[in-house]
């Protein structure tokens, strides 16, 4: 049975439907991701979360309008990505290297406003309150690589929320900072998201941070991946690295999450991606796993 | 203090040079190696007079000229070959056949052509200094990080604005690279560029010295040459700290880690 690939669900802002990637090596062709169908509300906050490998940023690629899927689409807004969308803004896992070495801060933050055309004044506003929400105020004339790994983030995810866009995807963002400082950031998209009521997909390959931030899960198989879970994170909204961390029902949807990861690592399947295509899974049916 | 000190390191070798210059034409007779004091009366005789309008400003014009206008063609032509897949691959094989050509040897064809004119001696100049600044850049703007590349294409940051925003700047270290080789580069080619059938300027009069047997006059043209070269990295300096001042900040930083 093919996946209706017309409609989305109605409320959906970002609609990933049968994507498919393969690449064509000279060694023959290698299949990423084999097929991936879901939806993502408007204001919702998802994490994408998979063994290494398992194509998690060629996902990211196709759904960013960077790389054109081998078979599927991507909706955003009902509107199909064929190249990077206006209304979207990725954060990537490498700071050092999405930041322009060559302008400061602040220029960083504003460059793609004054690149549309944005009037000054409402520019200076919009990087005003940016940095104010991540908290750095202070750097503004600073180049990017006087600052620590983290606050290079932080201006990257402040030039993201400058940009005002619908759908922020984070590709790992914080694999590369400490630990201390990765705890901040967490608590900062949270806050930015509920600020705002962006759509967020944040892929992670670290499993308490996707419990810990998301509101819900997206465990993806082994390459060629296809989706092994999708899952409802029923913690409270208003988390603390603490409190929400030692949870018991923290502690059991992490066990969850990890349980699904390893039998994904032994190259488990889900049922229904035996037969080739699943079948379309609207984000209301999102399982919700029970307490055990 | 710190102002005795720069001027020190500045001109410690020269004057130390000069005195064992001094020195060891002391008292000896040479008539091809003239005394510091000979050349530097030579020096105001010959340099400050006339000759300073009809010989030297039009050899520093035209090597102004022709090393800017190959850095112009250099940049804008390594952009579009380094951007341009199949540009690079239609035009590589052809580029190594014309880098290959040494430029004095275009001296003599491009009098047939051009007549021994200005232009004839700018595009001389033009010949040999484009290269490095053409193969820099092209280097330097295949180089172009991948991941500062999607995050550009991710805001919209494409055509003119790429360009301006991410591929020059990005480049500009290797196309400073290249801008170093050109520059000196061209102060040889100008020289050679007025050793043939020319009637004018710094190359011809220097020889025109050496063959009339104007030992302390020839050695006093080498002196405005080394001068010219020692200005000309100056202000390459300058622009260069200027334009790559992120550049070795960062390196700095890289390096303290």
């Amino acid at each position: 049975m093919q996946p209706d690939l017309t409609q989305a669900a109605p409320e959906a802002m970002l609609s990933v439907r049968g994507l498919k990637k393969v690449y064509q090596t000279d060694g023959g062709d290698i299949e990423a991701v084999r097929n991936l169908t879901f939806d993502l509300r408007a204001g919702e906050l998802a994490c994408l979360v998979g063994p290494s490998g398992s194509g998690k940023t060629t996902l990211l690629k196709c759904i960013s309008g960077l790389m054109a899927p081998t078979e599927g689409e991507v909706l955003l807004d009902g509107k199909r990505v064929t190249g990077p969308p206006k209304k979207m803004a990725v954060v990537f896992q490498e700071y050092g290297r999405s930041l322009f070495p060559w302008m400061r801060v602040r220029d960083n933050v504003e460059l793609p406003l004054k690149n549309q055309g944005m009037p000054k004044a409402e520019r200076d506003r919009l990087v005003d309150e940016a940095l104010e929400a991540v908290g750095l105020s202070g750097v503004p004339r600073s180049y990017p690589w006087q600052l620590s790994g983290g606050m290079q983030q932080r201006v990257a995810i402040a030039r993201a929320i400058a940009y005002q866009p619908e759908v922020l995807l984070m590709d790992e963002p914080f694999a590369a900072v400490d630990a201390q400082t990765r705890a901040d950031l967490e608590d900062l998209i949270r806050v930015v998201w509920k600020k705002l009521g962006v759509t967020v997909l944040f892929v992670t390959h670290d499993i308490d941070e996707s419990v810990y931030l998301g509101e819900r899960v997206i465990i993806l198989s082994s390459s060629p991946t296809v989706i092994q879970e999708d899952i409802v994170i029923d913690l409270p909204a208003g988390r603390d690295q603490l409190n929400t961390r030692s949870l018991p029902r923290f502690t059991e949807l992490r066990h969850h999450v990890y349980e699904q990861i390893q039998l994904a690592k032994r190259g488990h399947r889900p049922a229904a991606s035996s037969a080739a295509q699943t079948p379309t899974t609207p984000t209301s049916t999102a399982s919700t796993f029970g307490p055990a | 203090m710190k102002v005795l000190k720069t001027l020190g390191y500045l001109l410690g070798l020269p004057v130390l040079l000069i005195l064992l210059w001094w020195s060891s034409t002391l008292g000896a007779v040479n008539f091809f190696v003239p005394t510091p004091a000979t050349l530097v009366s030579k020096f105001g005789e010959v340099w400050f007079g006339e000759r300073f309008f009809t010989d030297v400003l039009p050899s520093i014009g035209r090597l102004l000229v022709g090393v800017v206008a190959a850095i112009v063609i250099g940049v804008v032509g390594g952009v579009l070959i380094g951007s341009i897949k199949w540009l690079r691959a239609l035009l590589e094989p052809t580029l190594e056949f014309f880098r290959a050509i040494p430029p004095p040897v275009l001296v003599p064809v491009l009098m047939l052509l051009m007549g021994i004119t200005d232009s004839m001696k700018v595009v001389v100049i033009i010949s040999g200094c484009v290269w490095p600044v053409l193969l820099n850049t092209i280097e330097g703007v295949r180089a172009v990080d991948p991941v500062l590349s999607d995050s550009s294409h991710t805001y919209g940051i494409d055509g003119w604005a790429r360009v301006r925003y991410l591929v020059l700047p990005s480049a500009s270290p290797q196309i400073m690279a290249g801008v170093r080789q050109s520059m000196s580069l061209g102060l040889i080619l100008m020289v050679i560029s007025e050793m043939f059938a020319s009637s004018a300027g710094l190359g011809f009069t220097i020889v025109q010295f050496q063959r009339s047997f104007a030992i302390p006059e020839m050695w006093s043209g080498i002196v405005v040459l080394g001068l010219l070269g020692v200005g000309m990295s100056f202000i390459f300096q300058w622009a260069e700290r200027n334009i790559l001042r992120w550049y070795h900040g960062q390196k700095e930083v890289e390096n303290a880690a």
